[in-house]
Order: structure tokens, then sequence, then C-alpha cells
């Protein structure tokens, strides 16, 4: 019986790679050689999750540069006659919540023409007033992420507003270091023209698949962001984003 | 066999009815009587506080029994109990111990006054239609080619990672274009289905994009005629899919055969049904876009009864937030209607989140005539009257809501925040049509006030005064304000110019009308209605309506006196020129009359009108008609005859005293050809049998001799024809006791019924017994021979000087041949033949498995000889001694029914001129069982 944990760090254009570091390796005899009786037998056991040296142990996640994943193998060994056995599958981990309480951070913001960056334009634009706010960027990842947005004026009608939920994965290694951002949820939070003047919520529940803590590592970094996108007619795209800090409590 | 031949006995009716006339005894009442009404005492109390004990208090006396389902519902109905405290801050000083019950209270505050959704549905379905195409647009798994991506801000890569996630099955996209209104629902039919197949083969994902793509078509507006229809479909398709996800999570937490009760608290939820619940939530909450991630969460609000307590209270103000992002204020509407909806359900208690919708609703009214709206209503070619009538059935269902047993105040804050808004005419009518019809009808002048300072190009004013009528027509305005709002609503009313928009006011006004004034008002309002919709055959269009007008009008004029004398009645009726409706509305007159009509009437004029109604019924009797409907009509058309023909005849008999005028006579004779015309288009045999029965007694009364011997000889011509088997409540019955009854009753009619001087003696009779000599009996039956023997009876009242009684003014046999010995030769030898088949059939009976039929018959026999015959003629003495004998032979009788026989022919030996007896009875001797 072992256990084996690998951390595979890679790049997909090759650039970077860094083979799959193990930070956790153990191994315990669940049973004695001897025979088993016939039928089913069903073997207890427990083993302690020990890191190697002063590494930490990181909480699942499959990302598409990152992948953190616990395996756990049993083999038995059989007779010369007979080949052995081995089977696999994969664990989840979850990290100890933390202690500490998390301190709320709200945000608030005013979108307008002015406010914008990489506006070609300025004067093409139609006037608007959008402002809103987040109740926290330190966010629970177990809580959803809520606000409100209010579009106060608008010259133009609106076609959506979503949120969009980021996740940046940085890796770094001798060569240099990568960072690359995809989107792993988009909210729709507005449809069509809305009531001008209304507060409308802000709120999306974080995808349990694809976000974990905020990680920062030596070797890579997970981060998360949330764009607040607002579609105008007839092709206008107005982005305002917040860094996120998830964690677990 | 020998012929017996037949003596009658002479009776003096009169003696023998003095002498078993009964003593009047004094009857008195005791206290004790089985049916009186239980009386519940104070043990009640008594008993329902010692719950557990076996031993009862109560057991005294039989009138103080506890009715059992009394004494539940002594003090404690929940329901009622509630209403009593349906003020929500009672509610929360109710202590915790009582906590458990409240919340069995909580989900059936929704009492049977709140009207469902579903009976919503269909009027929706029915009234929202469209000519226009349709199309549905169904993207199943991936969003690959659809054009608008450049609206979401998604990266190429990561769609098509997203896809290859998502796309459990080949991604399909459908879209049908072109579809009619007809198509459209049979696809979301068919949607609904595949809902259905696709989690019955656990297929849970293929079930969400279906539930996902479909309310997806919601934010769709496009043919915005039908959204209202849409919605409705759509929506069914989420109820059912809600359903299943609650049943099948409900079903996860059955462990060990324990069956969770309904009022489960989540800690008895177990850890996978919780899990599977909460990934439920997570799916759901991960959809991109706002309406189906908005209608699909709303849809399973209740399964936040398995995560935790607070769930649903949650959920609700945050979904209720979430609807303030759809823009579209129509789509908007319709998605707080389904919220209001699922809530009432699923948590009725929580009001905050109901009133939130609708303070929400209001502040979002400005949008309705906003420039987005305008200029989508431009491209769709619809104008603002025919757009704002879409939102009612939502707003309507959103104000029921709130509106149901809720505060005065709460009422009154509602209408005076709508009275603020510009525009109002859309939230006036939703108050109207959803408000306590009492709250509105006490403010109906204000609300007369409000219409008519109404936008003319905005909501049409007609459904306005629509909706106030039905109001009125469930609750008294008051007293005073009666005839004015009768005046100002019709002003307008009258003023329509659709003959539709007017027919639909008139139908529910008409309703007022009638319940609080007189006739006069009543007719006027009907001239109104004709005039309007006689130009261009308007009332073509309008028959549902013209006939509901008339349905109220019959509804509150019972007496149809004052019905017909409403002068616009009958033309009114002349509207109706399609048969089938006007056969229907004919149908609806007469049921009414039938069922209200308690006097007879001889009114001319209602019984002219109601002929012509009856004819119109008659005439539409064809080859085609359904078996049902022509005993409907059947059954209609009987009851008048039953009500007016014959008793109008019978009344004028009264009138006159008997004593028929040339007139009076004539009309009599008119009403009687009528039945006899009328007749067979009936149905049932028997009805017709009973009907030509009573008809020719009724004929007879009336001195119509002629008359009545055509209904006895068209009633004698009938009876061949009656079946072995008729239908009874649906079930095959053998007729043959139905006619020994109506035969039975025939004979004693014609007792009386003088022979026709050109036919010979007793023809009626003899015709009878040829019919009854060759109806096929069934085998194995002695109905013939009972018949017979009853035969014997009417030949032998027959034979006496005077009969038992008469038909005034009628002479019946007996005056007319006078005990004529001729006559009595003549009745006798058919009295032989008759005993002669009666003998035969008993001599056939002579067989093991008959003899007791064959002992029963005969002692039968000997009791209608003892009764009729004259045992002084030495043949039919000896005949009743053998057929003592023949009842005794094989030991089938019952000795104590001979004991009896026995004992009364001794007794009656002492009466005078029946001394022969004592003779007769010593010959009869008694037989001892061995």
């Amino acid at each position: 019986m072992g256990t084996a944990l690998d951390i595979k760090v890679k790049r997909a254009n090759k650039v970077y790679h860094a083979g799959p570091i193990q930070i956790i390796n153990s191994t315990i005899e669940m049973v004695k050689p001897g025979k088993f009786p016939s039928g089913r037998t069903e073997i207890p056991f427990e083993f302690p999750l020990h890191v190697k040296g002063n590494r930490v142990l990181y909480e699942t996640y499959h990302g598409v540069f990152v992948n953190i994943q616990y395996t756990l193998r049993c083999d038995m060994r059989r007779s010369l006659l007979a080949k052995d056995l081995t089977k696999t599958c994969e664990f989840i981990v979850h990290s100890a919540p933390q202690k500490r309480k998390l301190t709320p951070s709200p945000v608030a913001f005013t979108v307008t023409p002015e406010t914008l960056q990489n506006v070609k334009e300025r004067a093409l634009l139609p006037k608007f007033l959008i402002r809103g706010h987040l109740n926290s960027t330190n966010c629970v990842i177990t809580q959803p992420l809520t606000g409100e947005l209010v579009v106060e004026s608008s010259e133009a009608a609106i076609k959506s507003i979503e949120l969009q939920l980021v996740r940046v994965e940085t890796c770094g290694c001798a060569e240099g270091y990568a960072r690359d951002a995809t989107e792993i949820q988009n909210i729709q939070i507005a449809d069509g023209d809305v009531c001008r003047g209304l507060s409308v919520p802000i709120y999306m529940v974080f995808p349990r698949l694809f976000t974990c803590p905020t990680l920062e590592t030596t070797n890579f970094k997970v981060e998360f962001e949330v764009n607040v996108v607002v579609l105008l007619h007839p092709e206008h795209l107005i982005t305002e984003n917040f860094p996120l800090k998830l964690c677990r409590v | 066999m020998a012929v017996f031949p037949w003596h009658s006995r002479n009776r003096n009716y009169k003696a023998e009815f003095a002498s078993c006339r009964l003593e009047a005894v004094p009857l008195e009442f005791g206290d004790y009587h089985p049916l009186k009404p239980i009386t519940v005492t104070e043990s009640k109390t008594k008993k329902v506080s010692r719950k557990g004990s076996t031993s009862s208090t109560s057991s005294s006396s039989s009138s103080s029994v506890v009715d059992p389902l009394s004494s539940v519902l002594d003090g404690t109905d929940p329901l009622s109990m509630f209403a009593a405290s349906a003020d929500p801050a009672s509610l929360v000083a109710t202590t915790d111990n009582s906590r458990k019950k409240r919340d069995r209270d909580d989900n059936s505050i929704v009492g049977s006054d709140f009207e469902p959704w579903a009976s919503k549905r269909g009027e929706i379905l029915a009234r929202y239609t469209t000519t226009e195409k349709l199309s549905i647009n169904l993207f199943m798994g991936s969003e690959k080619g659809k054009a608008g991506t450049a609206i979401s801000a998604m990266s190429e890569k990561v769609r098509t990672r997203l896809e290859e996630l998502d796309d459990f099955e080949e991604g399909s996209q459908k879209e049908l274009l072109n579809l009619t209104q007809q198509d459209y629902v049979n696809r979301i039919e068919e949607l609904n289905q595949s809902l259905k197949d696709a989690w019955a083969s656990d297929q849970k994902v293929k079930a969400l994009k279906i539930v996902i793509q479909c309310s997806k078509l919601l934010s769709d507006t496009s043919v915005i005629q039908f959204y209202p229809s849409k919605f409705v479909l759509i929506t069914d398709i989420l109820d059912t899919f809600g359903k299943l996800v609650y049943e099948r999570i409900f079903s996860m937490c059955m462990d060990n055969h324990s069956i969770l009760p309904d009022h489960f608290s989540p800690e008895n939820v177990n850890d996978t049904a919780k899990e599977t619940c909460l990934n439920w939530f997570f799916k759901i909450a991960s959809i991109r876009e706002l309406i189906p991630r908005f209608y699909v969460e709303a849809s399973i609000l209740k399964c936040n009864k398995f995560l935790s307590k607070t769930g649903i209270s949650e959920c609700l103000p945050r979904l209720t937030c979430m609807v303030r992002g759809i823009g579209d204020p129509l789509v908007s509407v319709y998605a707080r209607a389904y919220l209001c909806r699922v809530g009432m359900e699923v948590a009725p208690h929580l009001k905050e989140s109901l009133n939130k919708n609708f303070f929400d609703f209001l502040l979002t009214f400005k949008q309705i005539h906003s420039d987005t709206v305008q200029n989508q209503l431009v491209l769709q070619g619809v104008e603002l009257p025919s757009y704002l009538p879409l939102y009612s059935p939502a707003m309507d269902w959103i104000f029921q809501c709130i509106s149901y047993h809720a505060p005065e105040a709460l009422l009154t804050e509602m209408m005076e925040r709508c009275k603020k808004l510009a525009n109002n005419a859309l939230l006036l009518n939703s108050v109207m049509s959803a408000f306590r019809a009492e709250f509105i009808a006490t403010r109906s002048m204000d609300f007369i006030g409000m219409i008519k300072e109404c936008d003319e190009s905005g909501f049409p004013k007609h459904l306005l005064f629509r909706s106030l009528g039905l109001n009125l027509a469930l609750a008294n305005p008051p007293e005073s304000d009666r005839l004015q709002i009768l005046n100002e609503a019709w002003k307008v009313i009258t003023k329509l110019k659709n003959p539709q928009d007017y027919v639909n006011c008139a139908e529910v006004w008409v309703e007022y009308t009638c319940k609080h004034f007189t006739k006069r008002e009543v007719n006027t309002v009907l001239a109104d209605v004709i005039k309007h919709m006689t130009p261009d055959r308007a009332f073509e269009d309008s028959y549902p309506q013209l006939q509901s007008i008339i349905k109220k009008v019959i509804a509150h004029f019972h007496d149809f006196s004052v019905l017909f004398s409403v002068e616009k009645f009958l033309p009114f009726l002349d509207m109706f020129q399609k048969e089938s409706v006007r056969v229907e509305v004919c149908k609806c007159i007469m049921e009414v009359f039938i069922k209200h009509q308690q006097e007879p009437t001889k009114d001319p004029v209602i019984l002219n009108a109601l002929l012509h109604i009856c004819k119109t019924m008659h005439d539409s009797v064809n080859a085609l008609t359904l078996e049902d409907e022509k005993r409907m009509l059947a059954y209609l058309i009987n009851g008048f005859i039953k009500m007016s023909v014959n008793r109008l005849a019978m009344e004028t008999r009264k009138v006159m005293k008997g004593n028929h005028s040339r007139k009076t006579a004539a009309f009599v004779r008119a009403c009687v050809a009528y039945c006899f015309i009328t007749i067979p288009s009936l149905v049932g045999i028997f009805t017709r049998l009973n009907l030509y029965l009573h008809s020719g007694q009724v004929a007879l009364a009336n001195q119509c001799l002629s008359q009545a011997d055509a209904f006895f000889k068209a009633a004698i011509s009938l009876v061949p024809e009656v079946p072995k088997m008729i239908n009874i409540d649906g079930k095959l019955r053998p007729s043959e006791s139905f006619l020994l009854e109506f035969l039975c009753n025939f004979f004693s009619t014609l007792l009386i019924v003088p022979d026709h001087p050109e036919h010979g003696v007793l023809f009626l009779v003899r015709e009878l017994l040829n019919v009854i000599q060759d109806y096929t009996w069934e085998d194995n039956s002695d109905e013939k021979i009972r018949i017979y023997t009853c035969v014997l009876h009417l030949l032998s009242a027959m034979s006496q000087e005077t009969y038992l009684y008469h038909v005034d003014k009628v002479d019946s046999n007996d005056s007319l041949y006078g005990g004529d010995s001729k006559f009595l030769a003549e009745n006798n030898k058919l009295c032989e033949t008759v005993m002669a088949q009666i003998l035969e059939h008993l001599k056939t009976l002579a067989k093991d498995e008959a003899l007791k039929r064959q002992s029963s018959l005969g002692l039968s026999f000997f009791n209608s000889i003892l009764a009729h015959g004259d045992l002084r003629s030495n043949r039919l003495n000896q005949l009743s001694v053998n057929l003592w004998h023949l009842a005794q032979r094989h030991g089938c009788a019952d000795t104590r029914t001979m004991v009896k026989t026995l004992e009364y022919i001794k007794k009656r030996s002492k009466h005078p001129d029946m001394g022969h007896l004592t003779d007769l009875a010593l010959r009869l001797p008694l037989q001892t069982r061995t």
C-alpha cells in the first residue's frame, strides 16, 4: 500500500516545463503476508498525510496549466505464478479552514466614459453613468460574491450586464514565467435595457470544480478576478476588473 | 284439463271499505326516536380530555352519543384558527411549543378561496392567441455556431473547452421556424414529454438542458401577443421539472423503509440527499443567462427545504431582486408572476416577498412606456391598447397573491400607490381583477371616476368596465349608489363601437342589472344589446356571450310570467340563429323551467313561448343526433309535458268545474293532441308507456274519449316493443318487472274506460291480452301468469254492478251496460280463457326444479279466487280445493302462510253471506311437514 502525490506543473507549449513535484509519499503495510480467507475481505486503514520537508499540502486543484492531484495506490503482491494487482484512485484534499476571520474589503465603483482606459475615440461613446459596489473582494469560497449595480443613466440601450470570473495561473521556473487568464464562469445579471436608477443585484456562486483558495507558491500562482462587463447597443463593451482573494474559512 | 267457468263474487265496495277502515288511534310521540339528530352533551369535553383512556363517560343514554366528527372539530380546526389569526404579527407571537403546529398550518394557509393557477391557465391560453408564425430555437449542449457569440465575453479557447465539458451528448441545435400556434403548442408538449423521458431514463443532465432551453424561450418577445400563452406552456414544463427534482431528492431521504414525513426538517435529510440537492443548486447557479437561471432556480425553490430551515425565506427575496435585472417589462412581470406562483405554493406565509414584487414592479412601471418598448411595438406592428392587456394575466396573479387574506390597510396602500402613477389603467384593472370583490364594490363610484380619467389611447376602457362589472356581480355596492353606478357604466358601455368589446362588457353587467333591478331595467339592457348586436349580424360572432346573458337573466328571473313579460326577451332569443346554439339556449331555459316552476302554470303566454321552445328542440333531433343528446332533449320535453300540458288540461278542467265549454274543450284537445305527437319522440320506452297512460288518463278526465282510446291503443301497440333488457343507470336490467308494474297500473285505468260503441265488448282488454300473449316472455318466468292473475282481478271488478271508482262525467261500462247479461257472459268467457292459460302454465311447472314455483303460483291463484271468485259455484270451489292441494303437494309450501290463510278463511266465513266458506275450510287440510 502506498500513497503518492504528484504536483504536475506543465505548460502546453513546452517552453516552460517542470516535471511533477512530489510533495508527499508515504507507504504503509496493510496486511502481513499470508492468505485471505475465501469471500469478501475488508481491510480498514488510515494514515496521516505528512508533507515532505517544508512543503505545503495544497488543495486539490485542476487547472489548465496547474494541476494538484492526490492519488491513492494499493498494490497486492502475489506469488510468482500470479500477477501482482494494483488499483489507483484520486482523493480530494480541502485544506483545513484558516483560523483567522475574514476581514471584508468592500469596493465601490463608478463607470463613465471618462473612467475608461483603452478607448480609441472617447467622443464616439454614448454617455452613461454606472455605479455599484462589491460587498467584499476577500471572498469565502463557499459563499457567493455579492454586491449591487445601478445604471443611473445611459443614452444607449443596455444589452446585457455580466459577471466574468477569471482565473489567472502563473508559473515560473528557471527560464522565466508564464501568466495566463482563463474565464471559468460567466453569469449574466441583467438582460436587456434595465430600469434606470434601480439597483440590480450582483450575485455569483463560485463554481466548485474550477476554483480553489488563492494560491501563491514559489513555483506557481493561482489567482482569481472578476470582471463586470456591460454591453451597450449597438456594440460597446465596457469592463471593470476587480482582483479577488479567495479563501476557505 | 276441464274448463272452469268463472263466477265473480259480488262486491259491496262501500261496505268493504267501511269494514276495512282502521280505527283512528291517537299517536303518541315518545322521546326516543332513532332518526332524531344526535344531541351532543357536555360529556364530550370530558372524553376529549381523556384521550388516552378507553373507558367512555358517555355511554349512559343514546341521545348523548358523541359524534366523532364533531368532536374532532371542536374548537381547534386548524384552518379556521389560522384564518382567525391571519395577522402576521399575531403569528410571530405564538410560542415555541406551538411551533410544530404552526409549521403544519403554514402550508395550509392557501385555502379553497384562493383561485389556483390551474384555473387561470385555460383562460390565458384561450385568450392570448396569434395567427403569426412562431419559432423555437433550441441549442442542446453546445453554443457552437450561435450568431450572437460576440455578446459573451468568452474567449474562443475557453468556449471550446467548456463545450467539451458540457457536451454530454452530441450538441444539437434545433431551430424550428414558421410554426403555427398549434405546432408550437405541440412542440412544447413534446419537450415536456422528452423531459419526462430523459428523467425516467436517468439522463438528468439532458433533462436540465431541456428545461434551460425552454426557459430561454421566455426571453424571446417576438410575436408578443402570444407571450402570455407561451409563459403558461413553458412554466408547465418548469413545474414538471421542479416536481421531478423534489420527488427524486425526497425519495433519496428514505432509508430503511422509513418515509420522511411531509413536514420534515433538514436534520432528517441524509447527506447523500443533501449533496444531490446542493449539486442541483450549483449546476443551476452556473447557468450563464439570467432568465433561464432565474426560472430554473425558482422551479426548484421547494428543494431548499432539504438544505436548511431558512433556505426558502432567504432564496425568495434574492430571486425577487434578481428579476430587477430583466430589462423587458413584460418578461419581467411574468417572471415575477412565476415567482409569486411558486412562492405561494411553497411558502405562502412569506408575504414580504410578494409585496416586494409588487412594489418593485411599480418602480419599473414606467419602463412600459419607454423607448425600447415603443420601438419594439412599432417593429411588430402592435398597438398600445392591444399590448397593455398582455400584462393583465401576470399582474392579476401577483395582485391576487398579495391581496389574499391581506389586511384592508395593505390593499388601500396598494391602491393609493397605483393611483399616483401615470397611465395607471393597467394597474386599476388588475386591482379590480384581483382584490376582494367587496373591497371594490364599496368603492365602485371611485373606480368609475378613475376609469373615466384614464387615457383613451392606453388600456382599453371596456376591459376596465368589464372588470368592475365582474366585481359587482359578486359583491354589492352601497344601496344608494346602485342606480348611479349602472347609469354611469352603461353610458360608457353603450358607446362602445366594436360589437365584440361591447358584448363582452354587457355580458358582465347584465348580472349586476338582474341582481339589483327590476324587469324594466333588464328590458332596457336587453334592448340595448339587441340594438348593438343586430347590425351586420354581429351576433353571429358572439353567441357564447349572448348565451351567457340569457343564462344570467333566467338565473335571476325564476318566475316565468315575469320573464316572458320582459318585452325584449323573446326578440333577444331571435338573435340565436345558428341552430345548435338556439337549441342550447332552449335547453337552458327548459332546465330552469323544470327546476323552478313549482306551480302548474296556465299562463297562455308562457305556454305558447315554451311550446315554441320545445318545438325548436324537437325539430333539432335528426339522424345524426347523439344518443345522449336525444335523451337530454327527451328529458326536457318530457318534463315540460308533465309539468304543463297535462297539468294545464287538468287545471282548465278545474277552472271549468268539469263542465267544459266549447272553447276550453278545444283547448284541452289541443293539449292532448300535442302530447300525442310529442311522446313518440322520446327515447325511453317506459317513459313513453307511462306518459301514454298518464296522458290517456288526463284525456279521459277531460272527457276526450276518443283521444284517450288513442293513447291507450298506442300504449298497447308499444308493449311488444319493450326489450327484454333495459339500460338503467348504465346497467342492463331485465325489464319484466317494470312491464308488470306498468301493466297493473294500466289495468286499473282500463276498468273505467268505457267501450267504444263501434268496437266489440272490452276491446282494449282483448287487445292487451293478445299483446301479452304474443310477447316473448323470459323462459322460466311466471310474470305472464302473474299478469293473467291481475287480468282476472280486473275482469272481476268489471263484472260488478257498480265499479270501485269512476271518472267524473265519464260513464264507464257499469252504467253503459248496466249489468247486461251478454256483457257479463263475454266477461266470464274471457275469464275462462285466462284461467285456462293459468292452469296450463301450472301444469307445465310439474317438474322437479319448478315445483316451488308451482306451489307459490298455485297459492297466489288460490288467493285470487278466494278474493274475487264466487265460491258458491261448485266447480270454482273444487278448483280452489285442488289448488290448495297443489300448493302443498310437494312440501314446498310455507306452513305458516297456509295456516294464516286457513285462519283467514275461517274468519271470513263468520261474515254474513260467507257461510259457504265454512265448508270450504273443512275441505282444506293442512299438511304437516314430515
